[in-house]
Formats: structure tokens, sequence, C-alpha cells
């Protein structure tokens, strides 16, 4: 086994474990900071796969900016951060099966492409995957379009939120 | 190779030799020299940080006209040892109802927050942790973690004021980070990389202090904002919450905070000195004469380095000790409403320009965007000053200047 493998697996089990204590932890709290470390695992998931970018984006957005949102949010609206209630809801089985056949499903899907137990190649030197990530944004060949419709739909969200702010000091 | 040309693959080389001759496999080398490479970066980091104790005590004793430590060894220079030993032999205190493990994390990701930086520092043109094709992100995730550290000690305290302060500091830290990272931008057109290295070494004919001196300045103000130092400090206030988020932190959990901040406001410095300032380069041309050669030694440019980065740490420490705080809805309203829209009025400006002249010579080019950001700036102290005339006076009453208009 090599180091690369060792430190995936590693992150695997962290990044699955930390996801099931978000949902099983009591406080949400400690919820939120689980979430951190989960999504702190995806991005070293991201730095062995030599995607530098988005490991560090992954960090910057939803540790950055989500989790601190969700922290915010929590200390802010509940008085008592400790959940009483059952844990489980009466129809669990039903989700659970369709939870496990779709992780199957996901499963085969990987499974079936082609190469998909060769370990990762090294990249070939001076490949600066950051440039080929932003001329593919901007060349119409490739992503400009959806680019673009996103900018415009985070403006548009920007204006909304200004608007819902403002609309309760008027009278 | 030699020794004096590239100190850290010379000793690598050694070191490689001397552990294969031992008959370990090489993937086994490669993680024992990884190691050994973070240990001695963080080591030096840290023996930096116990002088920093001492240059940030003497300076603000300078500004506030005292003496500062001069009892213990020559020049006071032993008084952080003795800080050190106070500090780890102190009670360490948890409260009651805190939440254990969240407290004794905290101290320990807010020191983190700031060594992670130091992976990208390149101290000289041989010396430097790891190149990253996104260094500059690389900043604002480092940042993304000391904002977290600094909720998780406030809530974690079990303490109003500590929650008051950690509240006051997140708001402070996230707002000043949307300058800081258009800001960012700036120095990653003109070198047309996010590579901290690439940065550098575009710099070594002109500095971007000169291409663009505002973004220098709004890089300043939002790096003080983000350090929450004066007139940012409002996460500390004696009067109201005390020592705000680490109020309940004892000991050496305390000094992680400290140490950390001090280390910060540093690496600030760094970063300025790096993004703006050439680095541990930067002499105009200068080191390609036979005469200056001697400044391509890898040692001297770690002087270099050291040295404009302690310029950059004593201007956030001459603002932190001269300005008084302001308060925090002029705070965040100085962020939004002038901070932004001015960064983003330099960034434009930057990103049409640079393009627009980057046929030109070399002096027109740098005379262009230095006179584009004179334009920006002079523009933007009339519309202040407009704004002031317009809101900051009382109706009715003159002042003299408007006597002398009347």
């Amino acid at each position: 086994m090599t180091a690369e493998q060792i430190i995936f697996l590693l992150t695997g089990v962290l990044v699955i474990g930390s996801a099931l204590l978000v949902v099983s932890v009591r406080n949400l709290l400690h919820a939120a900071l689980w979430l951190v470390v989960s999504l702190f695992g995806v991005a070293v998931l991201y730095a062995i796969l030599q995607a530098n970018f988005l490991a560090v984006v992954q960090i910057v957005v939803y540790i950055g900016a989500i989790a601190i949102l969700f922290i915010f949010a929590v200390m802010l609206t509940r008085r008592e951060l400790l959940d009483k209630g059952s844990q489980t809801r009466t129809a669990w089985l039903i989700p659970a099966l369709l939870g496990l056949l779709i992780l199957a499903g996901l499963v085969l899907l990987i499974m079936s492409v082609p190469g998909v137990n060769k370990t990762a190649g090294a990249l070939p030197t001076g490949l600066d995957t950051v440039k080929l990530l932003g001329t593919a944004l901007v060349s119409p060949d490739a992503y400009v379009l959806p680019f673009e419709v996103a900018s415009v739909l985070l403006l548009a969200a920007l204006v909304g939120a200004v608007y819902i702010a403002t609309a309760g000091n008027k009278k | 190779m030699t020794f004096w040309n590239d100190p850290i693959n010379f000793i690598a080389a050694w070191l490689t030799g001397v552990l294969t001759g031992w008959h370990l496999p090489s993937a086994l080398v490669t993680v024992i020299l990884y190691i050994i490479g973070i240990t001695v970066l963080i080591v030096f980091a840290m023996t930096l940080d116990i002088g920093l104790v001492w240059i940030e005590r003497k300076v603000v004793a300078r500004f506030q006209d005292r003496l500062g430590p001069n009892r213990i060894g020559p020049f006071g220079l032993i008084q952080p040892v003795a800080d050190i030993i106070k500090m780890v032999i102190k009670e360490d205190i948890t409260p009651d109802g805190a939440d254990k493990i969240v407290y004794n994390i905290a101290p320990v990701l807010a020191a983190t927050s700031v060594i992670v930086l130091w992976a990208i520092l390149p101290l000289a043109s041989t010396i430097y942790g790891v190149d990253l094709n996104v260094g500059l992100l690389y900043i604002v995730a480092a940042g993304a973690l000391g904002t977290l550290a600094i909720i998780m000690a406030g809530w974690s305290s079990h303490n109003k004021y500590a929650l008051l302060g950690a509240f006051r500091m997140v708001s402070n830290m996230v707002s000043y980070e949307i300058p800081m990272v258009i800001i960012l931008l700036i120095p990653t057109i003109l070198a047309n990389t996010m590579s901290i290295r690439g940065i550098t070494q575009a710099q070594s004919g002109m500095w971007f202090a000169i291409l663009s001196p505002l973004a220098l300045l709004i890089f300043l103000v939002s790096a003080i904002a983000e350090l929450g130092r004066s007139p940012f400090d409002l996460n500390e206030a004696e009067s109201e919450i005390v020592a705000g988020f680490h109020i309940e932190y004892t000991g050496m959990k305390f000094g992680w905070f400290y140490a950390g901040e001090l280390l910060h406001a540093f690496t600030f410095g760094g970063f300025m000195a790096i993004l703006f300032f050439g680095g541990y380069g930067g002499f105009f041309g200068l080191e390609k004469l036979s005469f200056f050669a001697w400044l391509n030694i890898p040692f001297i440019q770690v002087l270099v380095f050291l040295a404009k980065a302690m310029l950059g740490y004593w201007v956030i420490m001459w603002v932190k000790y001269s300005v008084p705080r302001i308060r925090i809805d002029h705070m965040l309203a100085f962020n939004w409403k002038f901070l932004v829209p001015l960064s983003l009025a330099v960034l434009i400006d930057t990103a049409i320009l640079s393009k627009v002249l980057a046929s030109q010579p070399g002096w027109l080019y740098a005379a262009g965007m230095f006179g584009s950001n004179l334009v920006i700036g002079l523009v933007t102290i009339e519309i202040l000053r407009a704004y002031g005339r317009k809101h900051h006076q009382p109706a009715g009453v003159s002042t003299p200047s408007q006597a002398m208009q009347g």
C-alpha cells in the first residue's frame, strides 16, 4: 500500500465518520463542527487528487462561509442547543432501504466507468490546471454559458437579499 | 548545486544519501524528509515569534514614551523567555460548563491557522515550503480556519463576554475578507499567476506597490481588520466585554492566542512585502549587475525578506498604537460602503489598463498604472468630501470654510 492510499483511506473514514456524527450528535453546535471536519476531509481528498484549486475553494467556501453561517444561525436562533426529541422517525425503514438502493446504484455506476481500478498517474510537469480551468470557464466552446447563467443567478439572489433586508425598514 | 546556492536541496540530497545508506525504502525517506522540513519550518516560525514578543513590547513602549522591558539581559532581550516560563507554569483553568474538547482545540487551531501560512512564504528564491499555483487563495483559506477557531473559543468558554467578543471579531473578519479577496486579485492580474513565488519573480523589475499603491493601502487596512488590531479591535474592550473571545483562557492556552496574533501580524507584513514590495528580490534589476551579485545568495535574500516583512509589521504596530478605535457600525459601514466599492474600482481599472498598456514600454506601463491609481484616489477623496459636506454638518451651522466660500 502506498502512502497515498493510506492517506486516502484515513480521510475516507474521517469524512464518513464525521458525516454520521453530524446527523447523530444531539448538540447542534457540535453537529456543525463535525460538518466542518467532514468538509475539510473532502478538501483533503481533492488535494490528494492534485486538484489544488478545488481543495482551497472547498475550504474558503464551505468552511469559511457556509459553516460559519450555520454556526451563527444556530447560536443566534436557539437558546437551548440540545435537541431532546427522538432521533428516528417511525417510518425509517423505507427511506433506509431507498438510501441503500441509491448507494448500490451509485457503486455499480462508478464501477462501470472504464479505468476505475487504475491508480491515478502523476500530472505532467508544467500543466497549469488553474489556467486550464480559467480558460474553460470563459471559452465559448466550453462552459461560458453555465458560468454566466450562474453569475446572473447569484446577482439576482444578491439583489433579492438586499431588497428583502431593506423592505422592513421602509414605512 | 552547492550549499550556498541551494541550501535546502543540498541538505535534502545529503540526508537522502545518509538515509538510503541505512537501507530505508525510498518512500519512507521522502516522508521522513518532509516531516523534518515541516518541523524545521515551524521551529523557525515559532522562534521568530519569541523575538516578536520582545519587538512588540519594545515598539509599543517607544510609541507610549516608555522604555519597555530592560531588566533581563541586554536591552531586555531575555524578557520573552521569562514571559514564556511564566505562561507555561501558570495554573490552567477550564471553566465550569465549558465545552472541554472544543475549548481545548480552539487555541491550537488559532495558532495553526497562522503557522500553515508559512508553508507558502518564500524566504528566498530556493528556500520555500511549497510553491502552490493557488497560493493567494490559500491565504484566504487559512484565514477561514482562524475565524473558525475564534468562534469555537467564544462559544465553548460558556461566557457571554467571550461569545459577544467572538461575534464582533467574526463579523469583522468575514466582512473585511471581501475587500482583501478583491485586492488579492490585483497582484494576480499584474503577475498573471496566483503562485506566491511567481508574484515575487514578476516584481524583479518593478514593485506592485508602485503599479497599484491603492491596492497596497486597501490590503493594509483589511489586513489590520483581519488581525483584529486597533482601530478594528472591538473584540477586546475592557469596559464592556473585557478580553473578548479569549477571556477564560489562562496560561499557555492564552499564550497560543497571543503567539498566533503576533505571528499573524508579522506574516501579513511578510505578505505585504511579497505582494507589493518584491519579497526576497525586487531590486529593480540591480541584482543582475555583477557588482551586486551577492544579492542573489539565498541567505542574503532571507535577510532582505525579513527586513521588508519587519517594515510591514512595524507599520501595522504604528497604526495599532496611534489610531483610536472606531465604533462597530462605522467599522462595518466603512468596509461595505467604502472599501468594497473602492477595491472593485481599482480591480476594474487594473484589469483594463494592464491589457491596454501591455505592449507599451515598461516606464509608460508603470506611469499609466500609477497615474490611474492616483486619479481614482483623488476622485475618491472628492466624493468623500462632498459626502462629508452633505451629511456631517447640522443644518444652519456655518463653518469657517463655508463662510469663506460664501
